[in-house]
């Protein structure tokens, strides 16, 4: 029973989707929650993320670009032009989209290191225009964003919603539509991972020679899960800037884009839950070492660094292969 | 019965190096074509010219008659031609019955909404893909591996499966390099069986290949190069006998 | 306005000298162990703030500087055996990773031992200002470049004369073979680390009295070594000392000439356009994958 729940692939989102709705039954902090939907947030950016990184294998140092990207879109589209939101939300991905398809096409015919240092430098250059664009941005200063309005409802943070005689505070309703925007993008994501599209992009990570000889045209893949990860990001943004009301270029910068790749990596490439896990950690721990004052960054450095040594496949799947070993040890034991 | 692959005036060069030099040849189909020839002879770069992975200094290459120069892998794919390597080509991140089904992906229909959508439609087609290759994996010896990580398996079971992945792509012609090295006597005589199979259901075989015992019985034709070019080419009992090829080649 | 045009050349080839020292030491490793290191740019941290902090400790100049050089080697040499080396089998990706760690954890130390602020280093010699053609060049640009110019005719002769130099050279071109002919490739390694710390750590030295040094300056510095080193064509250590010395006039003229808010867009995206036109840089070698 249990054994085939976790064989099934939608076993990780099953539970996913059981802790993450569970939390706002554990708590009722507005700071908490605050954090926690920053987090589903970015873990969503991840999830998109891990398409490029985990599965196909193509490194990107500059995914943060297109986050802020879209959240800068938004951000000018809804105060300054008045869009619908949801109108700006989407043009901004499909505009980010085709960003990365133009960038992507040249750039990813390109091999290991150099496809790292061409995503570098277009993050680069992307997050220095947002920085000196001040008239539209705001700068360094930062911009203000108006809330989300969905089809005539406005979500802030600061409201209070009555649902059913049900009241609701803003800051959970918007936990909550964040929890739904990342099951969403998990199912979307394992839903091309377990097609053949998922399985073309898997090969390229293994063998490009084996995908090529047997049909696939690696180019054209490679682009489009480009494009798939970069229109993640920028939703993403989007809704991050909504969420937040306050946007500055730090979101689009390379250390945001370190902090993207490090989250999939440190949680587990190729694993979806991993990389959430990913997110939830490189979040928290922060938060935690906030305590540490001057060591801060010293501590972080070595955690980030001792945990890649010692779990180089990343947290959850080093989890997962102890917990087997230890379960397969027991029942080799009763055997 | 019609040319496959005709290959006139052929050169590759590395740098300086003659790895290919004037090569001309014809693969009737249906033929099981060997190319032989001692270590460093150019064997494997010629199969890398045909299948598109390297492009010829000079020369021609035609693929039913259609000049293929400079065409990428996965266009030849769609051509029908499909091969496995000297160096093992096997995605270590999938499951075994997962590379298999990659050899499918041209045979696959559906898009990315398709995929988004898990439509009813994708989902029969790949429980029919995983079906068939099992199959194939039964038919080239290795069904008792479906469910593992291709990383978990033995060089032979391995070279199998590059086997049955390009059987899955249906190729009209299939090339392989040194399918026999590192696999032992029953293992060989099992592989010999197995191409046997595939040539029967029509299929051009093109076998770069050390184990003399192995190609003399299976051949068709046989094509003998040296320093990349042409030595000598024929039946195996052409070749056997061939003054050149003993002294060069058979002899030491 | 030729005065203003020598100003910007002489400026940019001297920031250009230590950007070819950091690529040159990134290529180093890059060719002897296919790492990309993103804590190259500590080693020169290292070197400029190693400098302040001996000084302050009443050491002379001279001696501050060969202390923090060595203080570099030392910890060039300590990455490479406690982190690259225990993870030798780990994806690429999952490398890249463990050097930005080390990156940030260096950067950490540095701050709690050294602190936040920003120094300056004395220069070398006192002499005045050379003027050429309207344009001022201070000494200690000179020094820059004729350490660098030492430097790098040093790491010719080492690695085209001495056996150890031959090793290296050998284990970047085929670890196999190195180690069959009985090279001792971790000691080569360690060497490269070691010898890739030195480059940055006296690049670090030198540039300090020009520049400010402070325990943070090293991540961008990295970056700019990696473009250069990727325009000049990842491997080469031709391309990395001209990909150095492009990218820092490129920067300096457009800092000039246009703005210095963009000095580093244009430097970002002159590797677009090398990447797009010549997918191997300007040096690098033309290889043909093997299958
Ligand atoms: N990508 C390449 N770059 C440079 N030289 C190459 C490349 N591929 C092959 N060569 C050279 O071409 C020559 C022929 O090599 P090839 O691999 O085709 O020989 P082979 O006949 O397959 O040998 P073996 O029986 O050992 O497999 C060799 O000298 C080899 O070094
Ligand atoms: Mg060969």
């Amino acid at each position: 029973m249990l054994k085939q729940f976790l064989k099934w692939r939608l076993s990780g989102l099953i539970v996913l989707a059981f802790i993450t709705l569970s939390i706002p039954f554990l708590m009722d902090n507005p700071f908490y929650f605050d954090m926690a939907t920053q987090i589903a947030i970015v873990a969503s950016t991840v999830v998109g993320l891990n398409l490029l990184v985990g599965y196909a294998g193509q490194i990107s140092l500059g995914h943060a670009a297109f986050f802020g990207l879209g959240a800068y879109f938004s951000a000018i589209a809804t105060s300054r032009f008045g869009w619908p939101s949801v109108i700006a939300l989407f043009t901004g991905a499909a505009f980010v989209g085709l960003l990365a398809w133009i960038i992507g096409r040249p750039i990813l015919r390109l091999k290991g290191h150099y496809l790292s240092m061409a995503t570098l430098a277009v993050g680069f250059i992307i997050a220095i225009i947002i920085n000196n664009q001040s008239g539209w941005t705001g700068g360094p200063d930062g911009m203000s964003v108006p809330p989300l309005g969905i089809f005539g409802w406005e979500l802030s943070t600061f409201s209070v919603y009555k649902i059913f005689g049900f009241e609701l505070q803003g800051y959970v309703a918007w936990y909550l539509f964040s929890i739904v925007v990342l099951l969403l993008a998990v199912l979307v994501a394992q839903n091309i991972v377990d097609s053949p599209v998922g399985r073309a992009l898997r090969s390229i990570h293994g063998s490009e020679i084996a995908a090529r000889t047997v049909g696939v045209d690696t180019a054209r893949y490679k682009s489009l899960v480009f494009v798939i990860s970069a229109v993640y990001a920028s939703v993403m943004g989007s809704l991050f800037a909504h969420f937040t009301g306050f946007i500055t270029p730090a979101i689009a910068d390379f250390d945001h884009s370190i902090l993207l790749i490090t989250m999939v990596v440190l949680g587990g490439m190729a694993s979806p839950m991993g990389v959430i896990l990913g997110a939830v950690v490189l979040k928290l721990l922060p938060q935690f070492l906030t305590g540490f004052q001057d060591y801060e960054t010293m501590i972080f450095g070595l955690i980030l660094m001792l945990t890649m040594i010692f779990m180089p496949k990343g947290l959850l799947p080093t989890m997962i292969r102890i917990l087997k070993s230890r379960l397969g040890a027991r029942a080799g034991g009763d055997a | 019965m019609s040319a496959m692959i005709e290959v006139s005036g052929l050169d590759k060069t590395f740098g300086g190096v003659h790895a290919i030099e004037g090569l001309s040849f014809t693969v009737d189909e249906g033929q099981v074509y060997s190319v032989i020839g001692p270590n460093g002879a150019g064997k494997t770069t010629l199969f890398n010219l045909i299948t598109g992975f390297y492009t010829p200094t000079r020369g021609d290459i035609r693929l039913n008659g259609e000049d293929v120069v400079g065409l990428d892998p996965n266009r030849l794919a769609q051509r029908g031609m499909c091969r496995t390597f000297q160096q093992m080509q096997v995605c270590m991140n999938m499951t075994a019955l997962e590379n298999v089904m990659l050899g499918r992906h041209l045979k696959l229909r559906g898009n990315l909404l398709s995929s988004v959508l898990r439509l009813p439609s994708l989902r029969q087609q790949e429980r029919d893909c995983r079906d068939r290759a099992r199959a194939l994996m039964e038919f080239v010896g290795c069904g008792d591996y479906v469910d593992a990580d291709a990383a978990s398996l033995s060089y032979g079971v391995l070279k199998r499966l590059e086997i049955a992945r390009a059987l899955a792509a249906e190729p009209r012609i299939l090339l392989l390099d040194e399918p026999a090295a590192g696999l032992n006597g029953t293992e060989t005589a099992q592989l010999d069986e197995l191409i046997r199979k595939v040539a029967e259901q029509g299929v051009t075989v093109m076998l770069v290949e050390h184990d003399m015992k192995l190609v003399m019985g299976i051949s068709d034709r046989l094509l003998v190069i040296n320093y990349g070019r042409k030595l000598a080419e024929g039946t195996p009992d052409e070749v056997r006998n061939n003054p050149d090829v003993i002294a060069a080649y058979l002899g030491n | 306005m030729f005065a203003e045009f020598m100003q910007y050349l002489f400026t940019g080839i001297t920031i250009g000298a230590t950007y070819a020292l950091v690529a040159l030491g990134f290529t180093l490793i890059y060719n002897a162990s296919s790492v990309i290191n993103f804590a190259q740019g500590e080693f020169v941290m290292i070197g400029g703030m190693g400098t302040v902090a001996f000084m302050h400790m009443g050491i002379p100049m001279f001696f501050a500087i060969i202390l923090a050089v060595a203080l570099a080697c030392l910890v060039g040499v300590a990455l490479q055996r406690l982190a690259i080396a225990p993870a030798k089998n780990a994806d690429v990706v999952t490398l890249i990773i463990i050097t930005i760690g080390a990156s940030i954890f260096i950067r950490g130390v540095a701050q709690v031992v050294w602190g936040k602020d920003y120094h300056v280093v004395p220069p070398f010699s006192g002499e005045a200002p050379i003027r050429i053609g309207g344009a001022v060049l201070n000494a200690q640009s000179l020094w820059v470049l004729g350490i660098g110019a030492v430097l790098v005719v040093a790491l010719i002769l080492f690695f085209s004369r001495t056996l150890m130099g031959r090793a290296i050279l050998g284990t970047s071109m085929n670890r196999l073979a190195a180690q069959l002919v009985g090279i001792r490739t971790q000691m080569v390694l360690m060497l490269a680390f070691g010898l890739s710390a030195l480059l940055g750590s006296v690049a670090g030295v030198t540039i300090a009295p020009i520049t400010f040094t402070a325990y943070n300056i090293g991540i961008l510095l990295a970056l700019k070594g990696f473009v250069a080193a990727t325009i000049g064509g990842l491997g080469s250590g031709v391309g990395a000392v001209v990909g150095g010395l492009l990218l820092g006039v490129v920067e300096s003229m457009t800092a000039g000439y246009i703005s210095s808010d963009y000095k580093d867009a244009v430097a970002f995206s002159m590797i677009l356009v090398v990447l797009f036109f010549m997918p191997r840089g300007l040096f690098g070698a033309r290889v043909v994958e093997r299958v």
